[in-house]
C-alpha cells in the first residue's frame, strides 16, 4: 500500500540519477551563462532589473551577473555562492570559479554515466586538486625582495586583470592607477581608504589619481573658497534642532510669548554649540549630520569652513587622512584631535564642482577620479577597478605570481595526468577528468576569442611537454606565445582560490543524491 | 463508519462533521503507517556510513541546504503525513540526546517496521510484536554492555578520542580533513570539561563560520570570536590586558518604566534640562572608567553623543553584542553582567589578556577576538570555507564530533563501529530468540534480522554486494567467535574494527536501539488514523 502524501503540497522530491541530472544540468547552465565572458576576448552581458525603472547593468564581471539572477535550481546556487565568496576573498577570478566547477561536473556526468560511483569520482578530484595545487606552489615566483620586479609583477597583474573588462584600451593607465593606489596603502588590505568617486563627461583616459581626499560636496553660501593650512573638526553630531533626549520630556507652554522665549533659548544653544565648535581653532568644520541654516551663517560669519551632510564612508575616509578625531561633543577643545591638511579648494570636475583636500598627513588615502562617457561605462569601470585593486591589496601580502594565458591551467593539467598514470583503480579516471576539466580553461579562453581552440591546446600541450616552457595562449595575435615576454601573470592566490573553490564545490553538488524542495512560502499579495 | 446507534436503533454521530474527514481502521491504518515510516527511512537509508549520499534541500525560502546529517535532513523536510513526523521527532530527540547517529536510528526504525509488516501480515497481534520487540531491544540492549570495551584516556592522552571522533567526521563532506578537525572537536571538548564530575557544557563551546579561505584553516580560539566590531572606527584595534566591563543597559538617558511626562514651560527649565542630559552621558563613561575597566561591551547602542565620550576618554566599546554572546563573554573572562551604570565595581570586570580586531578578504569583515582570557573554559571554533553551504555543514558535523566526545568523557564505554556491534547484537538475539516461548519468538527473530539492515544498507552504500558480504562477516563473527569484525566501508582490506580504529559510543548505540523500538512499538499501537479531509 503505497502513502498517498509524505511531504506538503506542492514540495517536490528528486531521486537518484534524476536529482543528480537536475543538479548537473542547473550548475552546467550557470557555467555557460558565464563562459562567454571569459578571458580578454570575453563578450559583456546586460542586465536588466525587474524593478522599477528597470535599470540597466553592463558588465562582464562574473559574481555581478550571477548576483543578479533569479535561480530555482538548487544546484546552480552553490555555484553562485561560491562566486560571491570568490569576490569577497580575492575579489577577481568569479568567472573562472564558476567555469571550472562546471567543467567539473561536466567530466563527472560522463564518468557517472559509466556507471563510476560519484564517492570514486570525488576521491580521484581530491587527489588531483591536491596535486595540482603542489604544482602550482612549485611554480609560483615571488619577487617580495626585488621592490623595483615586483613592482613589475604588480603592473603585469593589474593589466592581465583590466585586460578582460571594459578598461582594456586604457589598461596601461589603469594598471598604474591601481597600483600606485594599492602601494599607499603599504600592505593593507583596507581598500576603504581608496575613493572611487565617478563622474560622467571626459573620456576613461581622463581618469586620474589624487593623492589627497576628494569630497563630493559644495561649500556653503559666502563661506571661503580656499583654506591654507586648514584646521579641521571632523564631526558626528545634530546641527539642526538639538532633541531633549530625555524620555517623555515635551514642550507645553501656554502663551505665544513663552513660544518666542523658547525659541529663543533654542537658539541660544545652538549659538553656543556653534562658538564651543569655533572655540576648537578650525578654519574648517565637517559635520555627518545635517547644518541648519541658522548654524551655517554662524560659522560663515566666523569665517569656517562648514560642510554639511558628509556621508560616513567620507567622515570615516576624513578622519583617517586628516588625522583628526570622530567628535560629538564639543566642551573640551584641548583633547579632540583636530585634521590638518595643507589647502582645502574647490575643484571642477566637469560641470561640478567638488571640495579637494590636500596635502594631508596620511599618505596612505588617495582619490580615483572616474570619468566616462556614460554611467553605465563609469559602473563598469569602477567594478573593474575594483577588481584590479581586491588582487592587488591580496598580492601585496601574498606576493607569490604566476604566469596567465592558461598557463597554469596548463600546468596542472600536465601534473594531474601524470598522476593518473601512476594511479591505480578507478580513481584515475577521476583525475584524467579533472585534467581535461582544468584544460577547458584555456579551451575557453581561446574559443572566446574566436580562435582554433583544438589546434591551439594541443600546441600548447606539446609545448608544456618540455620541462620549462613559458607557453600560453596569446589572444592578441592568435597563436601561442611566451606568457613571460608577454607580459601576462596572476596572482598566485586567486588561482589557489579558484581551484580549492571549484572543487569543493563540484564536490559539494556531486555528493547528492536526492532533492527535496519545500513548498515556496506563500507571500500575500499586497496588490 | 462511524456511525453508532443508540438503544432505539437511531443513527448519532461521534465525531463532528464526520462527512469531512478521511479515517482508517485496523489493519489498513498499520499498514499506512508503517509504509510511511518507512518511506521515511528510505530516503535517509542512502546517507548511512563514510560512503553515504548528501541531499539537498531547498526551504521555503528558496535557501538551499546540503547535508547528510539525518536530524537536519528531516528537520528541513516540508513533513505532512503524521507518522513522518513522529519519525522526525525521533531523530530530532536522539540529537538531542546523544547528537550522533540520527541517520541510524530512523533506518533502523525503519527496518523494525518492515518485519512488522511481515508479521501483521501472517495474523500476528500488533501488541504481541511490540512486546517481542521490547523484550529483543532489552537483549540486545546487554549484549552491547557485554560487548563494550572501556577505553582509557586522559587529558594529555587524547588519541583515542580522536579516533572515535574520526568515525563520526568520516561519513561527512568534511571528512578530507577529519584528521584536524577531530583534534579541534576533541581539544575544545577538554578544554570546557569538568573531569571530575564527567560533564561537558557545551554551551561553553562556540562555533562561529565565515566563508572565505580554506577548510584547513578552520581554528581553534581559546577565547570569544564575536562578529563585531569597535563602536568608532578610531578606537584602538588591539588592547593588551583588557579589564571588560560587560554592560546590558544602553547609552542613553534612562528611560524608567513608569510614564512620565516632562513638561517644559520656561527657559530655565528647558536648560536645567539640557545640562541634566549632557550630565547624564558624561556620569556613565566617568562611572565606566572609574573602575578601571578599559574595554566595555554592551548589549545596546550607544548615543552619538556617549561614543564620542568614550572615544575621547579612550575607553573602546563595542555595541549591540548579543545576549548568548555577551553570557559567554563574561563566563570566559569571569566578569559579571552590569545591568545598571550604578553597580558597576571593579571586581565585577572581566579580564583577557588580549582583545583584537581581525579583518577578512576584501570586504570589511572584521570580527573581534576577545583571547587569553581569565577563565579558559569558553573556546569558540571558527570555522574557514569555501563558500556558505560548506561552513553550515561543518557547522554541522563538528556540532556530531563535540557530542561524541561529550558522551565519551560522560561514559567511557565503547563499541565499535561498521556495524560490528548491530551484527553482533543480531546475532545474540536471534540466538536468544529460541528460548522464548510463545509468538513474542517470532517477533524477536524480526527483531534481529531488523538489526542486519544497518550494516546492509551500509556495505550497499559502499558499492559493496549487501547480501555477500553481511553473511560473509556474520559468519566470520561466529567462526571467530570476534563480535568486533565489521562492513569494509573504505576498502582497508580488514574486517576487523579494532585495526580500522572504528569506534562508537556504547550510550549512543543503546540509545539508537532504545529509542527506535520505543517509536515503533507507539506505530504499532496505533489502529485508527482520522485525517480531516481537504482543510
Amino acid at each position: 500500500m503505497a502513502v498517498e502524501r509524505l511531504f506538503k503540497d506542492e514540495a517536490t522530491e528528486e531521486k537518484g540519477d534524476r536529482a543528480r541530472m537536475a543538479s548537473f544540468v542547473g550548475a552546467m547552465a550557470i557555467a555557460d551563462l558565464v563562459k562567454t565572458t571569459l578571458g580578454p576576448k570575453g563578450m559583456d552581458k546586460i542586465l536588466q532589473s525587474t524593478g522599477r525603472g528597470r535599470t540597466v547593468t553592463v558588465t562582464n564581471d562574473g559574481a555581478t551577473i550571477l548576483k543578479s539572477l533569479h535561480i530555482d535550481n538548487p544546484a546552480a546556487k552553490v555555484l553562485i555562492d561560491i562566486s560571491k565568496v570568490q569576490d569577497d576573498e580575492v575579489g577577481d577570478g568569479t568567472t573562472s570559479v564558476v567555469v571550472l566547477a562546471g567543467e567539473l561536473l561536466r567530466e563527472a556526468e560522463k564518468l557517472v554515466n559509466q556507471k563510476i560511483h560519484p564517492m570514486t569520482i570525488i576521491a580521484g578530484y581530491r587527489m588531483a586538486a591536491e596535486c595540482a595545487r603542489n604544482a602550482l606552489l612549485l611554480k609560483a615566483k615571488d619577487n617580495k625582495e626585488d621592490s623595483e620586479k615586483f613592482r613589475s609583477d604588480l603592473m603585469k597583474i593589474a593589466m592581465t586583470t583590466l585586460s578582460s573588462k571594459i578598461l582594456s584600451q586604457d589598461k596601461e593607465h589603469f594598471a598604474k592607477l591601481a597600483v600606485n593606489a594599492v602601494l599607499r596603502l603599504k600592505g593593507s588590505t583596507n581598500l576603504e581608504s581608496i575613493q572611487i568617486i565617478k563622474k560622467a563627461g571626459g573620456s576613461l583616459i581622463d581618469s586620474f589619481l589624487d593623492e589627497g581626499f576628494i569630497l563630493d560636496k559644495k561649500i556653503g553660501i559666502g563661506q571661503p573658497k580656499r583654506i591654507e593650512n586648514a584646521k579641521i573638526l571632523v564631526a558626528n553630531t545634530a546641527m539642526d534642532t538639538d532633541k531633549v533626549k530625555i524620555y517623555g520630556a515635551r514642550v507645553r507652554v501656554d502663551s505665544m510669548a513663552k513660544v518666542a522665549e523658547i525659541e529663543v533659548a533654542e537658539k541660544e544653544k545652538m549659538r553656543e554649540k556653534v562658538q564651543k565648535i569655533i572655540a576648537h581653532g578650525i578654519n574648517c568644520f565637517v559635520n555627518r549630520q545635517l547644518i541648519y541654516n541658522f548654524p551655517e551663517e554662524l560659522f560663515a560669519d566666523a569665517g569656517v569652513l562648514a560642510i554639511e551632510h558628509a556621508d560616513f564612508d567620507g567622515i570615516e575616509r576624513l578622519a583617517l587622512v586628516t588625522g583628526g578625531d570622530i567628535a560629538s561633543t564639543f566642551d573640551n577643545p584641548e583633547s579632540v584631535k583636530l585634521g590638518h591638511c595643507k589647502l582645502i579648494e574647490e575643484i571642477m570636475i566637469g560641470e561640478d564642482k567638488l571640495i579637494h583636500f590636500s596635502g594631508v598627513e596620511m599618505g596612505q588615502a588617495c582619490t580615483i577620479v572616474l570619468r566616462g562617457a556614460s554611467s553605465h561605462v563609469l559602473d563598469e569601470a569602477e567594478r573593474s577597478l575594483h577588481d584590479a585593486l581586491c588582487v592587488l591589496s591580496q598580492t601585496v601580502n601574498d606576493s607569490r605570481v604566476l604566469l596567465g594565458g592558461g598557463w597554469p591551467e596548463m600546468i596542472m593539467s600536465k601534473e594531474v595526468d601524470e598522476l593518473a598514470r601512476k594511479t591505480p583503480g578507478k580513481k584515475s579516471h577521476a583525475i584524467e577528468a579533472f585534467s581535461r576539466a582544468l584544460q577547458a580553461i584555456p579551451t575557453i579562453i581561446a574559443d572566446n576569442a574566436g580562435l582554433d581552440s583544438a589546434e591551439l591546446i594541443s600546441q600548447l600541450r606539446a609545448e608544456h611537454h618540455k620541462d620549462t616552457s613559458n607557453c600560453g595562449i596569446d589572444v592578441i595575435s592568435g597563436g601561442v606565445g611566451d606568457m613571460e615576454k608577454l607580459g601576462i601573470s596572476e596572482a598566485f592566490k586567486v588561482k589557489q582560490a579558484v581551484l580549492l573553490s571549484a572543487t569543493e564545490a563540484a564536490e559539494m553538488i556531486l555528493r547528492v543524491d536526492e532533492i527535496i524542495t519545500c513548498a515556496p512560502r506563500r507571500r500575500e499579495d499586497r496588490m | 463508519m462511524a456511525l453508532a446507534f443508540d438503544e432505539y436503533g437511531r443513527p448519532f454521530i461521534i465525531i463532528k462533521e464526520q462527512e469531512q474527514k478521511s479515517r482508517l481502521r485496523g489493519l489498513d491504518a498499520q499498514k499506512a503507517n508503517i509504509s510511511a515510516g518507512k518511506a521515511v527511512a528510505r530516503i535517509l537509508r542512502t546517507s548511512l556510513g563514510p560512503k553515504g549520499m548528501d541531499k539537498m534541500l531547498q526551504s521555503p525560502d528558496g535557501d538551499v541546504v546540503i547535508t547528510n546529517d539525518g536530524a537536519t535532513i528531516l528537520e528541513q523536510m516540508d513533513v505532512d503525513n503524521q507518522i513522518a513526523k513522529l519519525m522526525v521527532e525521533l531523530s530530532r530527540s536522539q540529537d538531542y540526546e546523544i547528537g550522533d547517529g540520527t541517520t541510524g536510528v530512523v533506518v533502523l526504525a525503519g527496518a523494525l517496521l518492515e518485519q512488522a509488516e511481515k508479521l501483521l501480515e501472517r495474523g500476528i497481534h500488533p501488541i504481541r510484536i511490540a512486546e517481542g520487540y521490547e523484550m529483543a531491544s532489552r537483549l540486545a540492549v546487554e549484549h552491547l554492555e557485554h560487548i563494550s570495551q572501556k577505553f582509557e584516556f586522559n587529558a594529555t592522552d587524547i588519541e583515542p578520542l580522536v579516533q572515535t571522533c574520526m568515525t563520526t567526521l568520516s561519513s561527512k563532506i568534511v571528512n578530507r580533513c577529519k584528521r584536524a578537525l577531530a583534534e579541534i572537536a576533541v581539544k575544545a571538548v577538554l578544554a570546557v570539561a569538568d573531569l571530575e564530575r564527567k560533564d561537558v557544557n557545551l554551551e561553553l563551546i562556540k562555533v562561529e563560520g565565515k566563508v572565505g579561505g580554506k577548510l584547513e584553516d578552520t581554528e581553534l580560539v581559546y577565547g570569544i570570536v564575536v562578529d563585531k566590531d569597535m563602536s568608532h572606527p578610531q578606537m584602538p584595534k588591539r588592547i593588551e590586558d583588557a579589564k571588560i566591563a560587560i554592560l546590558t543597559c544602553p547609552f542613553e538617558p534612562p528611560k524608567p518604566k513608569t510614564k512620565h511626562k516632562i513638561d517644559i514651560d520656561t527657559v530655565e527649565k528647558f536648560q536645567t534640562l539640557r545640562q541634566q542630559e549632557q550630565k547624564y552621558f558624561d556620569d556613565m563613561v566617568q562611572k565606566c572608567k572609574d573602575v578601571g575597566a578599559t574595554l566595555v561591551i554592551c548589549q545596546w547602542g550607544f548615543d552619538d553623543e556617549a561614543n564620542h565620550l568614550l572615544m575621547h576618554r579612550n575607553l573602546p566599546a563595542v555595541r549591540w553584542v548579543g545576549g548568548v554572546e555577551l553570557e559567554l563573554i563574561a563566563i570566559a573572562t569571569g566578569g559579571r553582567i552590569v545591568p545598571r551604570f550604578q553597580e558597576l565595581t571593579a571586581e565585577k570586570l572581566g579580564k583577557s589578556g588580549l582583545v583584537r580586531e581581525k579583518s577578512f578578504g576584501t570586504t570589511k569583515d572584521r570580527m573581534l577576538y576577545i583571547e587569553h582570557c581569565a577563565n579558559s573554559r569558553a573556546v569558540t571554533i571558527f570555522i574557514r570555507g569555501g563558500n556558505k553551504m560548506m561552513i553550515e555543514e561543518t557547522k554541522r558535523s563538528l556540532h556530531d564530533a563535540l557530542c561524541v566526545a561529550r558522551n565519551l568523557i560522560r561514559n567511557n564505554s565503547i563499541v565499535y563501529g561498521g556495524g560490528s556491534a548491530e551484527i553482533s547484537c543480531s546475532i545474540a538475539v536471534e540466538a536468544a530468540a529460541d528460548k522464548f516461548p510463545g509468538v513474542e519468538q517470532y517477533a524477536i527473530r524480526s527483531f534481529a534480522e531488523a538489526l542486519d539492515s544497518v550494516p546492509m544498507a551500509l556495505s550497499e552504500n559502499s558499492g559493496l554486494p549487501p547480501i555477500d558480504t553481511l553473511t560473509a562477516v556474520k559468519s566470520q563473527q561466529i567462526k571467530e567467535n570476534n563480535p568486533y569484525c565489521g562492513i569494509d566501508c573504505n576498502d582497508i582490506g580488514t574486517n576487523d574494527m579494532r585495526e580500522q580504529n572504528v569506534f562508537e559510543t556504547l550510550i549512543g548505540k543503546q540509545q539508537q536501539i532504545l529509542l527506535a523500538t520505543q517509536v515503533v512499538k507507539m506505530i504499532l499501537k496505533i489502529d485508527d488514523v482520522i485525517t480531516p479531509n481537504n482543510y
